[in-house]
């Protein structure tokens, strides 16, 4: 039963699977970089999600649910901002405040709609491309959404590396002070790093509630966010390792089903603990010699920036 | 005066006893408490339950009040709703989910005077009964539609745990495929959770790149259907008809119905002849029932389900009646004998048919 | 006119005990906001939140039940953080201590010995700390951040719960759920009082807020915790060596969440089940943090918290209010403590922009 069509199977759903890892772990990668930690990204999806999924429901407008996604999960990310930018809270504790709050406040918006479906986003259909054996499925059949998650990747990589704001942001995460002493708004851009890193978790959201599953349930990004902030840390802070990485995750969260189908005895839950021990893996590997963290995590990450300290 | 003063007491003993008769009305009005697993929603387990409570609602209108409680973990914390439902009033009270056993049993012992059914259990106590419907008479039945519509010959199932309830679902359904289509089999993906819809869609989307070409689950979303509908496979729907959200790939659904047992069971209680009992019904007694068959199903495929079903209720049919052999080849039901109650409770072994084996 | 945000020269003293009281008030506040816009009236729906689950002597039990595993984790968390160092991996921990336990009550299911609920609390104990001890190994020999790796390992924990109790822990005779066998009476902890359902767990729990206050206000390492979290070069000028506050530090939490993993089991659910904690190791967090990282204060944010869950299943009960509410109002809570905190450190000044000389 284990034939190429199945493996290509396999392989489209790891794709789709991954996406909202994608969108989150972007996010959040660019928000890492100014050396702000949010650990609020699950809070974030779920808002994202139910609110994207009203957006839909109530408009069958894909636009609306996006923005609606997008806009709330900048929302809740603004509330991390103020608590942690401005009122200089403990990033740890306002993180996690926010991921419980978000998963209240999500499983409250969502009373009404549970167990409602949605039609679901439409495959796109790319005439001549679609039909390539192999790779017409692969590459070429997915939704709107998905694409939009790759177009995220080139956008990210191309702004943090190749463009004066780009280098800017990467270097008040690696030193604010010195970037201060430039003249650069340190509170500012990690606003906006902040909320960009909220937009983009809504997405993740919003692409789980209204095309992948499509309904909503209370608590349905089930730990997704977390896996995106380890994701982060798997791809030692690189947009090309952080989609290699979510499609991998994508794909191990799918393989448990395919494997028992195919009779294979591993027990799911020892496939659902893989990316959790492999990012363990990575991130020692990562730590332990100081050259190798510094050339690849944000130095101030996670650090109170105190403007009044020059 | 005095007449005046008499008439005054007659009238405000008149009131007097209006208002006694009343408010024992209102006394009389018999408190039925519903404690759910998960939202209502649509469709599924719970969804079906409350279509039972409303029905009964409607029945004894003027008699009964009810409160559901929904998404109530098992747990410490179904101990502590039961047992708030206990005190605030609630004479019966139906907990709708195997894992409430042991809760149940705690608060019944602490409210002697109180009714309790539990859904799918096996202990019984002085004041707790238990219920359960004949889910496998639908699945046999659903089997035959299933096995008829098959062209390659894989059924899919998305279960949720292997315990025996689920087990002997399974069974029935790979039994009545089988009857119609001897090479039909069953490949089932376990997903370890009664409501994730995220996994539902998931584990059905793997069976369908297997291979399945009709998939029916027992768990308690939309997400099966919606995913066969998507992907142009068939359905099969459990506990609810979920025909609204898949109109073309829906063959029947098996639909659980509380509406007979919960009015039976609360008119019990107000005429004082509530006993505990194991009650297990089918679709004899109205509890099981398939939603109307899709129409691409051909006429003679139906002739068999009616004649199953006929079977069933006139007693001269059994879905688990021998010749059965389990997945080895061994025999483990004769010709001409059938699996008892006790035999079926207990189901914790595949038949013939069905791939892969049962998780430990 | 403007406000302008400026530095305190000193810490406020005052803040530091308001601004826990600042936060539950403004939490209150919401809470009447939130009953209001949900249509219900405020007063009824305050009462049925905040009153009435403790208005008997149940419910009172069942305040301490709910606050006993938080004071606990709140309390070990507390000696970590105060040097801040961030253990995110409590709910873990209670997991691995509650298999630990589980697996100790199962095998001694047929004795009736008084040494097996000693035995699971050790057992507990143990599987917490080995749980906390991977990240801070990690820690100290890779450099490798533990909030991320304590925050994996609570999946783990979890998934692997679920393993054992699909599996090899299942009970024979348990129709095949995900469960282990019911607790011998040897393996439950007492009740304490008739018509409670208080067991002795609370005791385990309030005991272990008064040691850790021992350690944190009147020991050495105490001292050395609160210099490190303050000014870690002063610390380590002083000799205090920052390694092995990390394991006390890690190794705290994980002990007290892992006794607080057997007294869920051998308490409330006198068995193994595949979720034990309705998210008491995040909840714990927050405990420890509007408890001021003090066990006193700790102690009291337990107890408010506890409220919050009981509030939540009375509001749902009475009020038809959604269970969500709880989760809405523990974040509201933490938001409006670390917000509060800020006036510990700055103070807000009205200032007139500077005019033009003419």
């Amino acid at each position: 039963m284990m034939d190429a069509h199945l493996v290509l199977q396999i392989l489209v759903a790891a794709i789709a699977a991954g996406t909202p890892f994608v969108y989150a772990a972007l996010g959040e990668l660019v928000t890492e970089k100014s050396g702000v930690l949010n650990l609020g990204v699950e809070g974030m999806m779920l808002v994202g999600a139910i609110t994207g999924f009203i957006a839909m429901a109530k408009t069958n407008s894909l636009a609306l649910a996006v923005l609606a996604g997008m806009g709330s999960g900048a929302a809740m990310a603004a509330l991390f901002g103020v608590l942690t930018l401005t009122l200089m809270a403990n990033q740890v504790a306002s993180g996690l405040a926010l991921t419980i709050f978000g998963v209240g406040l999500s499983a409250f918006l969502g009373l009404n709609y549970t167990n409602i479906a949605l039609p679901g986003v439409p495959e796109l259909h790319i005439p001549l491309l679609s039909d390539i054996p192999v790779l017409g499925p692969l590459f070429f059949s997915h939704d709107i959404l998905v694409y939009g998650s790759i177009a995220l990747f080139v956008a990210v990589s191309w702004f943090l590396y190749r463009t004066r704001p780009g280098l800017i942001l990467r270097g008040i995460g690696e030193a604010p002070r010195s970037a201060h002493a430039l003249g650069y708004n340190v509170i500012l851009i990690r606003y906006l790093a902040v909320l960009f890193g909220g937009a983009m978790a809504g997405m993740g959201g919003v692409y789980l509630s209204v095309a992948y599953t499509p309904m909503w349930v209370e608590g349905m990004v089930a730990g997704r966010g977390w896996v995106s902030l380890a994701l982060v840390v798997f791809a030692t802070w690189r947009p090309a390792r952080v989609m290699a990485g979510a499609y991998l995750f994508g794909g191990i969260t799918i393989a448990q089903f395919h494997v028992q189908g195919l009779g294979i005895e591993i027990p799911s839950q020892l496939l659902s603990m893989l990316p959790y021990i492999a990012t363990i893996i990575v991130l020692v590997f990562i730590s332990r010699d100081q050259n190798t963290i510094r050339l690849n995590s944000p130095a101030s990450l996670g650090m109170t920036y105190h403007p009044e300290n020059q | 005066m005095r007449s005046r003063k008499s008439i005054l007491t007659l009238l405000i003993s008149l009131a007097c006893v209006a208002g006694l008769v009343l408010t024992a009305q209102a006394a009389d009005k018999l408190k039925v408490g519903f404690v759910y697993i998960s939202p209502i929603g649509d469709a599924g387990w719970t969804h079906q339950h409350d279509l039972g409570r409303q029905a009964m609602e409607k029945n004894l209108a003027g008699k009964v009040e009810t409160k559901y409680i929904e998404n109530v973990p098992e747990g410490p914390e179904a101990e502590r709703v039961i047992r708030d439902l206990a005190k605030s009033g609630y004479d019966l009270i139906f907990t709708t989910s195997f894992g409430y056993m042991n809760p149940t049993l705690k608060v019944a012992k602490m409210f002697p005077k109180k009714y309790f059914e539990h859904a799918t259990g096996y202990k019984l106590a002085k004041n707790v009964g238990t219920y359960m419907c004949r889910f496998y008479e639908g699945r046999y039945l659903s089997g035959i539609i299933a096995g008829s519509m098959t062209k390659s010959n894989t059924l899919g199932y998305v279960a949720a745990f292997p315990i025996p309830e689920v087990i002997r679902g399974i069974n029935a359904f790979t039994l009545g495929a089988r009857s119609v289509n001897p090479k039909a089999e069953v490949k089932v993906i376990w997903v370890n959770s009664w409501f994730d819809p995220g996994k539902e869609r998931e584990a059905t989307e793997a069976l369908i790149s297997q291979g399945a070409d009709v998939v029916t689950h027992h768990t308690d979303s939309t997400a099966p259907v919606l995913t066969a509908e998507e992907k142009g496979k068939y359905a099969i729907a459990y506990h609810s008809d979920m025909s609204k959200y898949g109109p073309k790939a829906q063959l029947t659904a098996v639909m659980h119905l509380y509406d007979k047992f919960y009015t039976k069971t609360a008119q019990a209680v107000l005429d004082h002849t509530w006993k505990p009992e194991a009650v297990w019904t089918g679709i004899k007694e109205g509890s099981i029932k398939l939603a109307p068959i899709n129409p691409v199903v051909p006429k003679d495929v139906i002739a068999k389900v009616d004649q199953a079903r006929q079977g069933i209720i006139d007693g001269t049919f059994h879905p688990f009646q021998g010749p059965i052999k389990d997945q080895s080849g061994k025999e483990v039901v004769a010709a001409g004998k059938h699996l008892s109650d006790k035999e079926l409770l207990g189901m914790n072994y595949y038949v013939e048919g069905v791939l892969g084996s049962v998780p430990k | 006119m403007f406000v302008k945000i400026e530095p305190r020269p000193e810490p406020s003293r005052v803040m530091r005990y308001c601004s826990p009281l600042l936060a539950a008030l403004l939490m209150l506040i919401s809470g009447l906001v939130i009953f209001t816009l949900l249509g219900k009236d405020p007063g009824q729906a305050f009462y049925a939140f905040f009153v009435e689950p403790v208005n008997d002597l149940y419910g009172i039990g069942e305040l301490f039940i709910k606050a006993a595993p938080l004071m606990l984790i709140g309390t070990g968390l507390a000696i970590g953080f105060r040097a801040s160092i961030w253990n995110i991996g409590a709910e873990g921990q209670l997991t691995l201590g509650a298999i630990c336990g589980g697996c100790v009550a199962i095998y001694f299911q047929h004795s009736d010995g008084w040494y097996v609920l000693p035995l699971m609390m050790l057992a507990g104990a143990a599987g917490g700390t080995f749980w906390a001890a991977i990240p801070a190994w990690l820690r100290t020999r890779f450099n490798a951040n533990e909030i991320l790796v304590s925050l994996m390992l609570n999946y783990v924990a979890i998934l692997l719960l679920a393993l054992l109790v699909h599996g090899p822990l299942r009970d024979p005779n348990g129709y095949g759920f995900p469960q282990s066998i019911l607790f011998s009476d040897s393996a439950i902890l007492p009740i304490l009082f008739e018509g409670t359902r208080l067991h002795a767990g609370v005791l385990i729990a309030l005991a272990g807020v008064f040691i850790g206050w021992i350690l944190l206000e009147k020991s050495f390492i105490g001292y050395q915790i609160q210099v490190a979290g303050l000014a870690r070069k002063a610390a380590s000028y002083a000799g205090f060596k920052y390694t092995k506050l990390i394991w006390i530090g890690m190794l705290a939490g994980g002990l007290a969440a892992g006794i607080a993993g057997v007294v869920e089991i051998s308490g409330p659910i006198g068995q193994l089940i595949d979720s034990i904690s309705p998210g008491y190791g995040y909840a714990a967090i927050i405990v420890a943090f509007v408890g001021r990282l003090h066990p006193g204060g700790i102690f009291l944010s337990s107890l408010l918290m506890a409220l919050l869950y009981l509030g939540g299943e009375s509001g749902q009960m009475n009020l038809d209010l959604p269970s969500a509410v709880t989760g809405i109002f523990q974040g509201l809570l933490l938001f409006y403590l670390l917000a509060a905190d800020f006036l510990i450190d700055y103070r807000l000044r009205w200032a007139r922009p500077a005019r033009e000389v003419a």
